[in-house]
């Protein structure tokens, strides 16, 4: 039997994880209604707007790299462009060579595991550690993360205290404190130790070269106050206009993500440390990737690159709370990695048009979406797009249609259709799941009772009664 | 072609039937994003910023006396100190062991950091860091408990007027409360790698 594979990965998601993927996402999406609600007359105003200043800005996107790009440079930042994940690596691992530098501690940054920087650093003989709490259990797992904003949504304590057991972090202990404690101690080193910080961005401002990153456990703070260079890694589609529009967009991503009014750090880097500090990086280097984004900034899909990672849209998703982050086999899972991932991977698209149908198109995505990304629409318009390019994935578990468009054009022929339908109601089930496709249909689904047949019949007894 | 070529090139080609009908930047004003929902009877800036540096688990102390009190209560007495501010408050932080330079081979004797505020936000209960302000990162940021130090007539009432007085300074940080996950399983943590207790003491 053919099933769709996000299907397949969320039947054969152990109980213990579905549970606490469901009941995770359920607890952020409830605070982050009660959260704007409480706070805003009217939070969509702001949804809108913000989707607007974003609009704005992709489609204005040349003007506003160039005065960024313009604005770090006068903040003392050296610029770098990287059309693919490759040379973005490469990048990294000169500015490394040339200082000499072997250990970088790594903020969370989405784009990096794009590019698969860790793996390509280490083949290359330097330590990258991941800092954030989450990420770090992930990197000692040799796993990736299956939510943008909580990582490690899928593991349980047992697990990590097993993990940090079999890493020499202590003794076996799976209380939340001590875990987070021997991380603080294991990590701290790292920080003291490394040569290079690296982050992502959440936001860069055109008109004054700042990059705005939040973090709520402190380690973006610490990877910019112990190492002396800072690279940071960014997608061409993170830039706002001006310094004004900050206030809009963290009123709205600490909301959107977990509750909080303002991230518990929220951090606005414009450059190397200043003359009289002594912590801090003495170079900033930021390196802008574009990895397809331009393409989808071409195609009739360029909302998405809105997103400002906030994660409201897996957390809502009836799907992703059923799958879980890993059955999108890709960095973006949920909703908005149903129309990220198929696109950013180009050529191979076809391997993830299966995507987009994950999906009932009940636009729940769309309303809590802090930029407003009509995500249902993006959806439909990959299907189109996978349709058209016969991509297999796209079609599987789908009823043909060819039948229905037979009966519907030779109106003798429907006539009889209709009048056998009625026998469906009395053939038992078993019977009608001979096709392999009515099969998976009816696996989870019970068929309603055929009624066909009878608008002709009302048709013809209202005219007549007109008449 | 470089790198960068590549990419405004495309950037072009993508836009370029866009043309002429390009989103508008939408104007916006600051009350859209301002939120007004507090207690009834917090008419003064500075009791709204206490109540939402509470609401987050940060910890308000009004003067340096105070401050040394709570110090001592908790059983703290070595730490770090802006050397500015060690010869300000002397008299009041009597009893303490101050070090006014951060030995990073030593991090971990310094029991809590105390440097200079830039200012707060009443909104949200955010404490304002400054790389000008601020005589160490890591004295700010690596002890357990983080004191900053601010006058009452820094507090912005709101984000929009806090990003408003953006200056050019290079590294601007909004602290709104102790550092915090809740990675493992949803449950929350205090103190991951920034501190786990944060004040802000008025002066």
């Amino acid at each position: 039997m053919s099933v769709q594979l996000i299907d397949k990965f969320a039947k054969d998601l152990s109980p213990e994880v579905a549970q606490s993927v469901h009941s995770g996402s359920k607890v952020k999406t409830e605070k982050r209604y009660a959260i704007l609600g409480s706070d805003y007359p009217d939070p969509d105003k702001l949804r809108k707007t913000a989707g607007l200043v974003k609009q704005h800005t992709l489609e204005h996107l040349d003007t506003y790299l160039e005065e960024a790009e313009a604005s770090l440079k006068r903040n003392g930042a050296q610029v770098y462009f990287a059309k693919d994940g490759d040379t973005a690596n490469q990048v990294i691992l000169d500015i490394m060579r040339q200082n000499n530098a072997r250990k970088m501690v790594k903020s969370k940054s989405m784009v990096s595991e794009e590019t698969e920087l860790v793996p390509f650093l280490e083949k290359n003989g330097m330590e990258a550690i991941e800092t954030d709490l989450g990420e770090f259990i992930l990197q000692i797992d040799g796993d990736h993360p299956s939510h943008i904003v909580t990582p490690i949504v899928h593991k349980n304590r047992r697990q990590i205290a097993a993990s940090f057991e079999r890493e020499g972090l202590g003794d076996y202990n799976d209380d939340p404190q001590t875990i987070t404690q021997r991380a603080r101690v294991h990590l701290r080193k790292k920080y003291l130790e490394a040569d290079v910080g690296l982050t992502g961005a959440n936001f860069v401002v055109a008109e004054s070269g700042r990059i705005a990153l939040v973090t709520n456990e402190g380690n973006a703070r610490f990877s910019m106050a112990a190492p002396k260079i800072h690279i940071a890694i960014v997608g061409i589609e993170k830039l706002i206009p001006k310094d004004r529009d900050l206030a809009l967009f963290m009123s709205l991503l600490g909301r959107s993500a977990t509750g909080q009014q303002l991230t518990v750090y929220t951090q606005f880097i414009g450059g190397p440390h200043a003359l009289n500090q002594p912590d801090g990086p003495e170079q900033m280097h930021v390196i802008f990737l574009d990895n397809r984004r331009t393409e989808v900034l071409a195609s009739d899909c360029r909302e998405i690159l809105r997103c400002i990672r906030c994660g409201a849209c897996l957390n809502v998703c009836p799907v992703y709370r059923q799958a879980s982050g890993h059955a999108y086999r890709s960095v973006y899972p949920g909703p908005v990695g149903a129309v990220l991932s198929p696109l950013l991977h180009g050529k191979n698209f076809p391997e993830y048009a299966d995507l987009p149908k994950a999906s009932s198109l009940c636009g729940a995505c769309n309303e809590v979406c802090p930029v407003n990304i009509p995500i249902p629409d993006l959806l439909l318009r990959l299907r189109n797009k996978a349709k058209k390019e016969g991509a297999k994935k796209a079609s599987v578990n789908t009823p043909g249609f060819k039948m229905w468009s037979y009966l519907a054009t030779q109106p003798a022929a429907w006539k009889t259709a209709m009048k056998l339908g009625h026998a469906m109601n009395l053939t038992p089930h078993a019977l009608l799941n001979a096709a392999p496709a009515a099969k998976a249909w009816q696996s989870s689904r019970t068929l309603p009772t055929f009624k066909g047949g009878s608008f002709r019949k009302w048709m013809k007894q209202r005219s007549a009664k007109k008449s | 072609m470089s790198d960068r070529e590549a990419i405004f090139k495309d950037i072009r080609a993508a836009l370029a039937p866009l043309e002429g009908k390009q989103t508008p930047y939408p104007e916006w004003a600051d009350e859209l994003v301002v939120t007004e929902n507090h207690p009834a009877g917090l008419d003064k800036r500075v009791d709204r910023f206490k109540y939402r540096l509470e609401a987050v688990h940060g910890t308000f102390v009004q003067g340096m006396p105070a401050l040394r009190d709570w110090l001592k209560a908790e059983g703290l007495t070595k730490g770090y100190i802006d050397p500015t501010l060690k010869e300000q408050f002397a008299a009041d932080l009597e009893g303490l062991e101050l070090e006014t330079e951060l030995d990073r081979s030593r991090i971990d004797d310094y029991t809590f950091g105390i440097t200079r505020g830039t200012g707060g936000i009443a909104e949200t209960g955010t404490i304002i860091l400054t790389d000008r302000k601020t005589s160490s990162r890591l004295g700010a940021l690596a002890p357990w408990v983080h004191v900053a130090l601010i006058k009452e007539d820094e507090i912005y009432p709101d984000v929009p007027a806090a990003v408003a007085a953006f200056d050019d300074d290079p590294s601007i940080v909004f602290v709104t409360g102790p550092s915090k996950t809740a990675d493992v399983e949803g449950i929350l943590i205090e103190g991951v790698h920034g501190p786990g207790k944060q004040l802000c003491c008025l002066i």
